[in-house]
C-alpha cells in the first residue's frame, strides 16, 4: 500500500513537471515569434531612414533624373503609411514597390562614374544592401520560429497543453509575388 | 538539409556515448588490474577538468591572443560587420566581437564558451579574396560553430581524452611498480588472459580516444557547413568559398597544432600537400577537418 502511494506521488510530480516545462516552452516560443516580428519592423524603419540621404547624394550628381527621385520618395512615403496603418498585406506590397524603386535608383546611378566613385554613395549602397539582407533575414527568422511553434503545438503530447491554454497557430510571413510593378512617372 | 543536421547531431551523440563507454571500460580494466578504479577515475577526471577548464573559460581570449587578432574597427570593415549582423538576425544570436588577423592566407575562426562570450576572426586575405556571398557563407559557417556550442563540445571531448590518457598512464605506472590486485579471486590462466587484455586496453585506449576526438571534430565541421547554409539558404556561396580555399595554397603564419581545429580550413601544411588529402586511413584519421573536396561534394548534393 505504501509503495503504491509513493509510485503515484512520483507519477504526479513527473506529470506536473512535464506540464510546466511544456507550457513554459510554448510561452518562450510565442514570445520569440512576437520579438521576431518587431525585429522585421526595426529593419524596415532602418531602411526608411537611410533613403533620404541616398536620394540627396545621387541628386548631387544626377540632378535631372527627377523621375526616379520622385518615384523613390513616393514609394517610401507609401511604405511608411502602410507600416503605420498596420495591414500586413498592404505593407508587404508597399515594401515590394519600394524595393523596386530602389533598384531603379541604383540602376540609374550606374550611368554616372563620378557618383559610383563617391565614398558616401558607396557607403550608403553598402548600408542599404545589408539592410535589405537584414529585412530578409528577419523575415526568415520569424518564419523559422513560427515553423517551430506550429510544429510543437501540433505534435502529441504538447498539443494537449496547447489546446488547454489556447496557444493557436501563427501565420507565416508571405511576401506576395507579382506585386513588383514599379509605377512610372511622366515628366 | 534538416536530415543532414539531424544526422550530424546523432553522430555527435553517438560519439559522446562512445567516450563514456570507453572511460567506463578503462575504469573497469584499471580496477581489474589494480583494484582502485574508482579513486583512479576520480583523480584522472579532476585533473583533466582542471586542465581543460581554464582553456574553455578563456577560450576566446586565448585563441585571439595566440593568433594575434586585432579588433575589426574602422570603416573598411563595414561589410564584415554588416554581414555578421544580418546572419545574427537569421540565427537569433547576439552579435559576437569581430576581429581581424593580418595574413594573406584566406581563413577564419570562431571561438568563445557560449554565444554571449563569442568572437569571430577572419584574415585580411579572406576579406580581400572573397566576394560578398562567399564571405557570407564563411561567416555563416563560423556563426554556426558558436550556435552549436562547438567549443563546449570540443572541450568535453578534450577533457575525456585527457582523463583517459591520465587514467591509462596512472594504471601503467602502477602496474610497472608492481601494484597487483589485492586478494585476487581470479587466479590462473583465465585471470592471466584477462589481465593481458586489460593491459593492452590501457595502452590502446588513449590512442582510440584521440581518433574519436578527431572524428568528432570532423563531424562538427560538416555540421557547421550544413548549419551555415541553413542560415543563408544559399549553398552556392559557401561552395564557391570552399572552392577558392581549396585552390589557394597559402598557409596562416600564426597557426599551430593547438589552434588548428578552430579555423574553417586546416591552416597547416600537410605532408601530402593541401590539394591531395588522400594518404593512408591512419593519416586521415588524425585530420581535424574533412577534406575540402568532400565538404564541397556534400554541399553540392543538397
Amino acid at each position: 500500500m505504501g509503495i503504491a502511494l509513493i509510485v503515484l506521488a512520483i507519477l504526479v510530480v513527473v506529470l506536473v513537471g512535464y506540464l510546466v516545462l511544456t507550457f513554459n516552452g510554448l510561452v518562450r516560443l510565442r514570445n520569440r515569434i512576437d520579438n521576431a516580428f518587431s525585429q522585421i519592423d526595426v529593419q524596415l524603419k532602418r531602411r526608411y531612414d537611410l533613403i533620404p540621404n541616398l536620394v540627396e547624394t545621387v541628386k548631387g550628381y544626377a540632378e535631372h533624373e527627377r523621375g526616379t527621385f520622385e518615384m523613390v520618395t513616393q514609394a517610401r512615403a507609401n511604405a511608411i503609411n502602410a507600416n503605420e496603418a498596420g495591414d500586413a498585406h498592404q505593407q508587404a506590397q508597399a515594401e515590394n514597390v519600394l524595393s523596386g524603386a530602389l533598384k531603379s535608383l541604383f540602376a540609374v546611378a550606374e550611368a554616372y562614374p563620378d557618383l559610383k566613385a563617391n565614398q558616401n554613395f558607396l557607403q550608403l549602397q553598402e548600408e542599404l544592401t545589408s539592410t535589405e539582407d537584414r529585412i530578409a533575414y528577419a523575415r526568415q527568422f520569424y518564419n523559422d520560429q513560427v515553423l517551430g511553434f506550429n510544429t510543437k503545438i501540433q505534435s502529441f503530447p504538447p498539443n494537449i497543453v496547447a489546446g488547454a491554454f489556447n496557444f493557436t497557430e501563427r501565420e507565416f510571413f508571405d511576401v506576395p509575388e507579382g506585386e513588383t510593378a514599379v509605377p512610372t512617372v511622366e515628366f | 538539409m534538416y536530415e543532414q543536421i539531424a544526422r550530424n547531431k546523432r553522430h555527435t551523440f553517438f560519439m559522446l556515448a562512445m567516450f563514456f563507454v570507453l572511460i567506463l571500460a578503462l575504469v573497469i580494466a584499471f580496477n581489474f588490474l589494480l583494484g582502485f578504479g574508482a579513486i583512479g577515475f576520480a583523480i584522472a577526471i579532476t585533473v583533466a577538468i582542471a586542465m581543460a577548464w581554464g582553456s574553455y573559460w578563456y577560450s576566446d581570449r586565448i585563441a585571439l591572443r595566440v593568433s594575434r587578432a586585432r579588433p575589426a574597427d574602422g570603416p573598411e570593415f563595414r561589410r564584415y560587420h554588416n554581414l555578421v549582423e544580418g546572419l545574427c538576425i537569421a540565427a537569433g544570436l547576439p552579435k559576437p566581437r569581430l576581429y581581424v588577423v593580418d595574413d594573406s592566407a584566406p581563413n577564419a575562426f570562431a571561438t568563445g564558451r557560449n554565444p554571449k562570450h563569442a568572437a569571430v576572426a577572419v584574415t585580411t586575405g579572406l576579406l580581400e579574396k572573397m566576394n560578398r556571398v562567399e564571405l557570407e557563407g564563411v561567416l555563416a559557417h563560423e556563426l554556426s560553430h558558436i550556435k552549436n556550442y562547438d567549443i563546449l563540445l570540443t572541450t568535453v571531448a578534450v577533457t575525456a581524452v585527457g582523463a583517459i590518457a591520465l587514467l591509462a598512464d596512472l594504471g601503467l605506472r602502477f602496474m610497472w611498480f608492481g601494484g597487483r590486485r589485492r586478494g585476487s579471486s581470479n587466479s590462473g590462466a583465465a585471470g592471466g588472459i584477462l589481465a593481458l587484455f586489460a593491459l593492452v586496453f590501457l595502452v590502446v585506449a588513449p590512442l582510440v580516444a584521440q581518433v574519436m576526438k578527431f572524428s568528432l571534430s570532423r563531424r562538427r565541421e560538416l555540421l557547421a557547413d550544413v548549419s551555415g547554409v541553413h542560415l543563408t539558404r544559399y549553398p552556392p556561396g559557401l561552395i564557391a568559398a570552399l572552392e577558392k580555399l581549396r585552390d589557394d595554397q597559402a598557409v596562416v603564419r600564426t597557426a599551430s597544432h593547438a589552434t588548428e581545429q578552430l579555423w574553417i580550413e586546416s591552416p597547416l601544411e600537410t605532408k601530402e600537400g593541401k590539394a591531395d588529402h588522400k594518404g593512408t586511413w591512419l593519416n586521415r584519421a588524425f585530420n581535424t577537418h574533412p577534406p575540402l573536396e568532400q565538404r564541397i561534394q556534400i554541399l553540392k548534393e543538397m
